[in-house]
């Protein structure tokens, strides 16, 4: 369940972007995301990070995503 | 005495490298923290590390400050550089170690302290 949630709030975040969750321990709440936007297009690592961090805010707040790895790509 | 949130300000403006982690760097609690350790000794970082686990209004008031969600995160020279991701990907490019030289100089002396913040 934690996983499609996820994905739902960065394919909003994140039109048109490559999107990839993993569960990594199979609990719901350790995640690896990977995603490749054109909206991380001349943004420096941290802010392509704070904007996926944006994305999740809620799930992180709440405790749903007790883990998180980032890894983020631009398009160009 | 200061604020805790002065405190942690202090902290991360006057350490030239900062981490903010869950354990210690003897007894790391978390494995991003000690990905994010690891990185910084790989990259030759003088390491200030500060626990956020005694107090849970450590991490609250450092979020606050950083607009950051999770732990660990690094500060170089007062600047977020980002979390456990950002840290072992700069190292793995040399970025890491060449922000640190930059920072502090090529001749900097490699040291891993633990700074304790004192709680009410």
């Amino acid at each position: 369940m934690g996983a499609n949630v996820i994905r739902d709030l960065l394919d909003q975040a994140f039109p048109g972007g490559e999107i990839a969750v993993e569960d990594r321990t199979g609990g719901g709440d350790h995640f690896q995301v990977t995603v490749v936007s054109e909206r991380f297009n001349r943004l420096s690592l941290i802010e392509q990070h704070k904007l996926v961090n944006a994305a999740l805010a809620a799930p992180l707040a709440d405790g749903t995503i007790h883990e998180l790895r980032i890894r983020t790509k631009g398009t160009a | 005495m200061s604020t805790l949130q002065e405190q942690i300000k202090q902290v991360i403006d006057t350490e030239p490298v900062a981490v903010f982690i869950k354990g210690t760097p003897e007894a790391p609690a978390c494995g991003n923290s000690m990905r994010a350790l690891q990185a910084l000794w790989q990259a030759g970082a003088p390491i200030a590390a500060i626990d956020v686990l005694p107090d849970p209004r450590i991490r609250q008031e450092l979020t606050a400050l950083s607009e950051w969600p999770t732990i660990p995160q690094v500060f170089v020279k007062g600047e977020l550089i980002g979390g456990a991701d950002i840290t072992e990907e700069l190292n793995a490019s040399g970025e890491l170690r060449a922000k640190i030289d930059e920072a502090l100089g090529a001749e900097h002396p490699q040291t891993v302290r633990t700074v304790e913040l004192a709680l009410d």
